[in-house]
């Protein structure tokens, strides 16, 4: 191997290891606030990159379809508990959001104005997913235990995959990409899309760190998930904290999608193995710690890449593998028997 | 039900297939659900009892049916060579993949499982020794007396002999000394190593277990099926097992079978009506399946079986049975528990910072003090439940400092819970047998045979004897949390007693009780005393200390403050001023 490939296998790594890592602060999010662990963020990702590709084609998505049905449902299921003015928003939240959000798409999808255009509507379209799932499978079963809220996540992403394929059908795409520049300094070749996916996830990065260390609400949702009791008893809705939670997980996931969809053919179940990959980020991070969580996504990142070069058909093993020796570094370390409630 | 009832249903087994006018269809489901349902099976005493959660049991099911393939199809051996090769490779991946995942908690256990199985596919798909992504076809079919048993009848009719078989040999491991401790990993693994339960073996006994029962079924699916390749030994296959036994009602054997009754039925309709409905081929039964395990644990987490079976705690015949041995006491007056120099820091804060008591044979000592004086964090550090940052502890002359909570146990320390730790899925009287786990020698492999049986009524006349001295005999059949807050304590001190100890340690054992209840707790203790015991308790109630306690060991910000006897300790102004905030 000479320096080259050596030096676009890492560019190669940092790129994944990048959506990795924006994938894997969602996690942290998501478990930190709500012990939801979202094994449904991949699909989040795959939606999305399939939308953009689709809307690139002049095509309406078929993810409004999941996008309309996800909003009644939740309509459905959480009126039982609302009225009122909270009735009204609730409406306003589930039924005219997606219906707006598909006109505005319907009718600007067949113009093809542009890769920004159709990277907004995807994130518009994918995001709202996100509460919606909160509302209809969680929020009901909040007081549940992690092992059975993970139990219920496996159950959303197995039908999420089912519908993907429904909506999707079984072709892959790939999606047009924001940059078509390719720069070189001296031995090194890069492509402008590599600078937007580090651009965009350090933004997003920061954009968090703004978010929970300089906003009320971050601070809101950052003391839900250290005390759960105790940010009730100070008056903060749980509940709404968990739509945040997850309106953020439907953000960064779609986002990571649309990042995606120019690098590799993107299937509708091709989200699940990306997310996977994010969740052996925050478990390294112990699902507690954001740093932590975006070095290990590099990580994984720059060890696919390097896998995939010397042992391509292994690649998945080597890095479904290499969680277990830090799973067991974790448990060694907190060696204290807990009783599992 | 009759304990002989597995007779009759594997003459049922062996001849239903054959019943005249039954459609094939209907063997054909049979065999799919019967497969199915051994790994449900296995995933009751893993997950519903264990309280481990693995996504992974469909790759246990692959090494099974690879096992057998491998040596079957390319290297011509009999299939039922491959039978105990097809357990034991399961068997042996499952006590690898443990070895190094088992230390994991919770979600952590269930998310390295899901790492497990999507690693294991990939591995399957491009492993030559497998055949990659084909898989191995033409493995031969069973065969019995020269005849190939080719017709599905036959498969189904084995096929359900074995679901009785496990069904059977779950039923014995779950009602022995093993199946006790696997059972007491839920209610508290704390409480069941502080009775000399080695809950790391318990946790791989049932995982190998149940990695065990799907390599079994892995062996019946591909000698079924006649070819094997990695996609029913991946993921969503996985998922599946686990919807199966969460539908029916993961803790119970029965559940599991209903669970893969319902799946497979549901599967088989929605793999007719989906592709009709949606006009296009695919695995759309996924999305059902999803929507009925979120639906299933927001609305019946505990399942279907629990509410159509009216469930209630099995009666356990006591049967006379010789006595167990005991272990020889320390003599009275001879110190059994020496604390020298104990302290335990939290960061910077010193919870215990320098604590030093001991406790003879034939005494009682009360530790007291105010909330928050260190006395539960003491309890911990001399039961090996914590360990102390400097500082020793003995027992009857051994250093047992930094030694595990079951291997203080074995030296005859047994101890209460301030918070009481019961398995609430068990009788009285077998939460109280678990605390004669270290009296008993039977083996898991023994008690699936039901050669523990003498063993067994030796543990229960003992787990008796001891519910009969505190007084808690009539309610033995009971579930052991519909008893009163403060007789739960009481069967606590039964269930340490059963250990045979020379230490008893009990936290606020009084806590809750009525008037008469603490004056016969009095006296069982100063029987106790009088036989020998050294006692060491924490509580709160004066009265109740005063008139028992030998001595007082009084302790404040986790030092002592005042020892010695309670007319003396009574009187002593450090005392005073750490109850009563000084003089005002």
């Amino acid at each position: 191997m000479d320096l080259s490939i050596l030096l676009i296998l890492i560019q190669d790594g940092m790129v994944n290891g990048a959506i990795y890592a924006l994938l894997a602060l969602s996690l942290v999010l998501v478990f930190a606030v709500t012990r939801v662990i979202l094994i449904p963020q991949g699909e989040f990702v795959s939606f999305a990159a399939l939308t953009y590709a689709a809307l690139d084609q002049g095509q309406a998505p078929g993810s409004l379809y999941l996008l309309g049905g996800l909003g009644i449902a939740a309509f459905l299921g959480a009126s039982l508990r609302a009225r009122g003015r909270a009735l009204a928003w609730l409406a306003v939240e589930t039924l005219l959001l997606p219906a707006v959000i598909a006109l505005v798409t319907l009718w600007l999808a067949p113009h093809k104005h542009g890769v920004a255009v159709s990277a907004l509507l995807s994130l518009a379209i994918v995001t709202p997913m996100g509460p919606y799932l909160y509302r209809l499978a969680f929020q009901p079963m909040a007081e549940a235990s992690v092992l059975v809220l993970l139990i219920a996540s496996v159950g959303v992403h197995l039908a999420l995959s089912g519908i993907g394929l429904l909506i999707f059908g079984p072709e892959g795409t790939r999606g047009p990409p924001f940059s078509d520049a390719v720069m070189s300094f001296g031995d090194v070749i890069v492509t402008g899309q590599s600078l937007w996916i580090l651009g965009l996830a350090a933004l997003s990065m920061a954009g968090l760190y703004l978010f929970f260390g300089h906003t009320l609400l971050g601070a809101a949702l950052r003391a839900t998930a250290v005390n759960r009791l105790g940010a009730r008893l100070v008056g903060i809705p749980i509940a709404r904290s968990g739509l945040i939670a997850f309106a953020l997980a439907g953000l960064i996931g779609a986002a990571s999608g649309v990042l995606i969809a120019p690098l590799t053919t993107v299937y509708y179940d091709s989200g699940f193995l990306i997310g996977l990959k994010g969740f052996v980020a925050a478990i390294v991070g112990a699902l507690a710690s954001y740093p932590l969580a975006v070095a290990a996504a590099l990580g994984v990142g720059i060890v696919e890449s390097f896998a995939s070069f010397w042992a391509s058909s292994f690649k998945e093993v080597i890095v479904f593998t290499v969680i277990i020796p830090v799973l067991l570094w974790r448990s060694l370390r907190h060696s204290a028997v807990e009783d599992e409630e | 039900m009759s304990r002989l009832w597995p007779i009759p249903a594997l003459i049922l087994a062996a001849l239903l297939p054959w019943l005249p006018g039954l459609p094939l269809f209907w063997v054909s489901i049979a065999t799919t659900i019967g497969i199915a349902g051994i790994i449900a099976i296995g995933l009751v005493v893993l997950t519903g009892i264990g309280g481990m959660t693995s996504f992974a049991q469909a790759s246990f099911m692959g090494f099974g049916a690879y096992a057998s393939a491998i040596v079957s199809a390319r290297y011509g051996f009999s299939p039922w060579l491959g039978l105990p090769l097809a357990i034991a490779v399961s068997g042996i991946a499952a006590a690898a993949i443990g070895a190094i995942t088992l230390r994991l908690s919770g979600h952590y256990l269930a998310l390295g499982t899901i790492a497990w199985s999507v690693s294991l596919y990939y591995l399957f798909g491009n492993l030559d020794l497998v055949g990659r992504n084909d898989g191995i076809s033409d493995i031969p079919p069973l065969s019995l007396l020269g005849l190939k048993l080719i017709d599905v009848r036959w498969s189904a009719a084995l096929i359900w002999c074995a679901v009785v078989l496990v069904a059977v040999a779950t039923n014995h491991l779950l009602d022995s000394r093993w199946g006790r401790a696997i059972r007491a990993l839920r209610g508290g693994a704390v409480a069941a190593a502080s009775f000399g339960v080695d809950t790391a073996r318990a946790r791989m006994l049932a995982f190998v277990y149940a990695a065990m029962l799907a390599g079994l079924a892995g062996w019946l699916y591909a000698h079924l099926q006649r070819a094997v390749n990695p996609t029913p030994f991946g993921l969503v296959a996985g998922i599946q097992y686990l919807l199966m036994t969460v539908v029916g009602g993961a803790a119970y054997v029965p559940g599991a079978l209903l669970g893969a009754t319902l799946v497979a039925l549901v599967n088989d309709r929605l793999q007719d009506w989906l592709p009709k409905l949606l006009g296009a081929n695919g695995n759309y039964e996924v999305i059902v399946f999803g929507f009925i395990l979120v639906g299933v644990l927001q609305l019946a987490p505990e399942g279907i079986w629990p509410h159509l079976a009216r469930l209630r705690p099995r009666f356990r015949r006591i049967v006379p049975a010789p006595a167990l041995p005991q272990r020889d006491k320390p003599a009275r007056g001879t110190q059994v528990l020496q604390a020298e120099h104990l302290q335990k820091r939290f960061g910077g804060l010193a919870a215990v910072s320098d604590l030093s008591f001991a406790v003879a044979a034939g005494e009682i000592l009360a530790l007291i003090g105010p909330n928050g004086a260190g006395k539960s964090t003491s309890f911990n550090l001399l039961t090996g439940v914590a360990h102390p940052t400097s500082g020793s502890v003995r027992v009857t002359g051994r250093t047992v400092t930094g030694w595990p909570a079951r291997r203080i146990a074995s030296l005859g320390v047994a101890r209460s819970f301030q918070h009481v730790k019961l398995v609430a899925s068990m009788t009285v009287i077998e939460n109280v047998a678990i605390g004669a786990h270290l009296r008993g020698t039977a083996s898991p492999i023994a008690a699936v045979l039901r050669l523990d049986r003498a063993e067994e009524a030796r543990l229960f006349a003992e787990a008796a004897r001891q519910l009969d001295r505190v007084g808690l005999l009539e309610h033995a059949s009971q579930p052991a949390t519909s008893l009163a807050l403060g007789q739960q304590r009481i069967v606590e001190i039964a269930r340490a007693l059963c250990l045979d100890p020379s230490l008893l340690l009990l936290d606020e054992p009084a806590a809750g009780l009525r008037h008469a209840e603490k004056q016969a707790l009095a006296d069982l203790l100063r029987r106790l005393r009088a036989e020998g015991m050294a006692v060491l308790l924490v509580e709160h109630d004066m009265d109740f200390v005063m008139n028992l306690a030998d001595r007082l060991v009084v302790m404040d910000f986790g030092t002592v403050i005042a020892e010695g006897p309670p007319a003396l300790v009574r009187q002593n102004p450090a005392v005073i001023e750490a109850y009563l905030g000084g003089v005002a």
